[in-house]
């Protein structure tokens, strides 16, 4: 009897509901890869137990990064991706939050953790609770906002240049020669998904705007 | 008569040296680019090690959210421009995963061939700089002879040396020109004089060995903590390459080694990085000699763009060529992680699609910006000029570690 990629991720997510009892609310398993929800409360003990658990023994943290979702009430997703040598399995932790509540560092669980968090704060404003060395990263010196959220424009709000006459490097905010644009390209060659045009409410939308590979193959061979 | 100057001076053993800070960088050429490090040091001794990032930050993970995915490659190649196509590799891999498309044999061979192309370009330029940083000059000038050559077969593929943008989600750009998987085999055959070469210059050099063994010890359990991978995880005594332990395209057909070092020094990771090289070279060969004849993309013109030829001749490939480089194509909504042994380590990208043709979330997970966090640990009691060597085997690269 064979398993699929799946079966063996369910298996191993109810393994961990189990142990863990309530730190994880509730997890997906999408193209074979397992993702865990949990609360702000108990990731540092989800990671903890993930990390010496001598079924998951996922020891390296290797990535911790943040999606914006402004629609959303709580709307910062931060996400731990875990890798376990041992197993040669990878698990995906999400908790979200918004910009006043802090996230626990998990600094204390995995050292790595330190420069990756200071990026999510950096690019997204979540702060993290208890970290060792809050501050910005990868943003210039006196920089204000945070660059990856929805809101801040791609252009950003201030240039530099050097100042011939002043001898330094002057601040100026931003003047576009040009308006800034976005040609939004959507259009109904695969359907749209999102946008409604007028007359749309007319016609029977297809069910997803993707056509599957499979389909669009079995369709140029008719 | 005027007074002598050093009057009431006291001089004993307990006369302490006040510590002070030190700014290494940004524009020192042992700093790998633009690195500005802040040094803590009890006279000649490093108490701490702050190093700044960030001078090189391009927004790149923003900038991609605005572009289509077939407009964010070469995004990819602006990273670590080292081994551009290592990096083009892991955002092909993810689309395509989202996509639920598979690519044909030649091109997953294709690809193969030219990562490992990137390893030894990569290596090459690591080993070489690395011994510069440490005194020796010659290495730098035979290696970068042989960077060059490889960085010409880059150019016959896709028309650049460093920019490569190649590497498509769905296959490769176009099939290689005639007579190049020769000339790529011919060299495989001569490099590893070179390489020899190299070995015979610094491996066992006495000034090498001083300036690298026993120089930035990481534990595996330091190397496990820190999130440390590709060379500096091996280096420590760990055989893990995902090119063997979750294959992608063609590797599971390669034969080949993961050479790990015992120390954990930098002499270790040098070891590594030079069998690394070989172990390139035999892949290479190996995929020259099983490359299929055949396609070297999917045969969706929903997302590849059809050849050039047919383009002159059907409406339909035209309109599916305007529409590939205009609106591009819809991703299916989902999120997926795909990683790729980088020469540096594991470079992965994580892709949050929402339907439409462009990327929600890019999240670029660069290896070099893991090792330079574990500098402050790894220097800590060591030389300045042990620093510099701890850069050096770092193998960092700005552009993906500012991203």
């Amino acid at each position: 009897m064979s398993f699929t990629q799946d079966d063996i991720m369910t298996e191993l997510a109810e393994h961990i509901q189990e142990e863990t009892d309530g730190a994880v609310s509730h997890f997906t398993i999408a193209k074979g890869e397992l993702i865990l929800h949990t609360s702000r409360e108990s990731l540092k003990k989800l990671l903890i137990f993930l990390r010496d658990d001598p079924e998951c023994e996922f020891k390296q943290l290797v990535d911790i990064c943040g999606v914006d979702y402004p629609q959303k009430a709580e709307r910062f997703e931060v996400v731990y991706n875990l890798l376990s040598m041992e197993q040669n399995n990878r698990v995906r932790v999400k908790v979200t939050t918004d910009e006043d509540t802090p996230v626990p560092s998990v600094v204390s669980v995995f050292a790595g953790a330190n420069w990756a968090e200071r990026e999510v704060w950096d690019m997204y404003g979540v702060m993290f609770e208890g970290h060792p060395d809050h501050r910005r990263i990868l943003t210039d010196y006196g920089f204000d906002g945070h660059p990856l959220r929805k809101e801040f424009p791609l252009t950003g709000f201030v240039e530099l240049r050097y100042d011939e006459a002043e001898k330094r490097v002057v601040y100026e905010p931003v003047q576009l020669n040009q308006d800034f644009r976005v040609y939004d390209n959507l259009s109904p060659w695969e359907g749209l998904t999102k946008i409604q045009l007028p007359g749309d409410e007319k016609a029977t939308k297809p069910e997803t705007g993707y056509m599957p590979y499979e389909k669009s193959v079995k369709e140029a061979g008719e | 008569m005027t007074e002598p100057l050093t009057q009431n001076v006291e001089i004993s053993d307990e006369t302490q040296i006040k510590p002070y800070t030190m700014n290494f960088g940004p524009q020192h050429p042992a700093a790998h680019g633009v690195l500005r490090l802040v040094l803590e040091m009890e006279g000649e001794v490093v108490e701490r090690a702050d190093p700044h990032i960030g001078l090189l930050h391009r927004g790149t993970e923003k900038l991609i959210e605005y572009k289509t995915y077939l407009q964010a490659i070469p995004y990819f190649d602006r990273l670590d421009y080292v081994a551009p196509m290592n990096q083009e590799h892991a955002f092909a891999l993810g689309v395509e995963k989202l996509l639920g498309i598979t690519v044909p044999e030649r091109g997953q061979y294709i690809r193969v061939l030219f990562c490992e192309l990137g390893r030894v370009l990569n290596h090459l330029l690591n080993i070489t700089t690395f011994a510069l940083d440490v005194g020796a000059i010659t290495p730098s000038l035979w290696g970068f002879e042989e960077r060059e050559i490889g960085m010409e077969f880059y150019e016959r593929v896709c028309g650049a040396r460093l920019h490569a943008n190649y590497f498509r989600p769905g296959g490769v750009h176009q099939d290689m020109p005639a007579g190049l998987a020769e000339d790529i085999y011919e060299w495989t055959e001569t490099l590893p004089k070179v390489i020899n070469d190299l070995d015979n210059l610094l491996t066992n050099n006495r000034i090498f060995k001083q300036r690298t063994v026993d120089i930035g010890v990481v534990s595996k359990q330091e190397a496990l903590d820190w999130g440390f991978t590709g060379p500096m995880l091996r280096g420590s005594n760990v055989a893990w390459d995902l090119r063997k332990s979750q294959p992608y395209d063609a590797y599971e057909k390669m034969d080949f080694d993961i050479p790990v070092g015992k120390t954990g020094d930098c002499y270790a990771r040098y070891l590594v990085r030079m069998e690394e090289m070989r172990q390139s070279i035999k892949i290479m060969r190996q995929a020259i000699e099983q490359m299929p004849e055949g396609p070297v993309k999917v045969n969706d013109y929903k997302i590849a763009p059809p050849p050039r030829a047919e383009m002159k001749r059907s409406m339909e490939a035209m309109i599916h060529h305007f529409k590939l480089y205009t609106e591009g194509y819809h991703v299916p909504a989902g999120e997926t992680y795909a990683a790729v042994e980088a020469p540096k380590g594991e470079f992965a990208v994580y892709i949050v699609s929402d339907g439409t043709n462009r990327p929600y979330r890019c999240r670029l997970r660069a290896p070099g910006f893991y090792h330079l966090q574990g500098l402050d640990f790894m220097s800590k009691g060591h030389m300045l000029a042990d620093t510099v060597s701890i850069i050096g085997s770092l193998d960092i690269v700005f552009g993906e570690i500012d991203r």
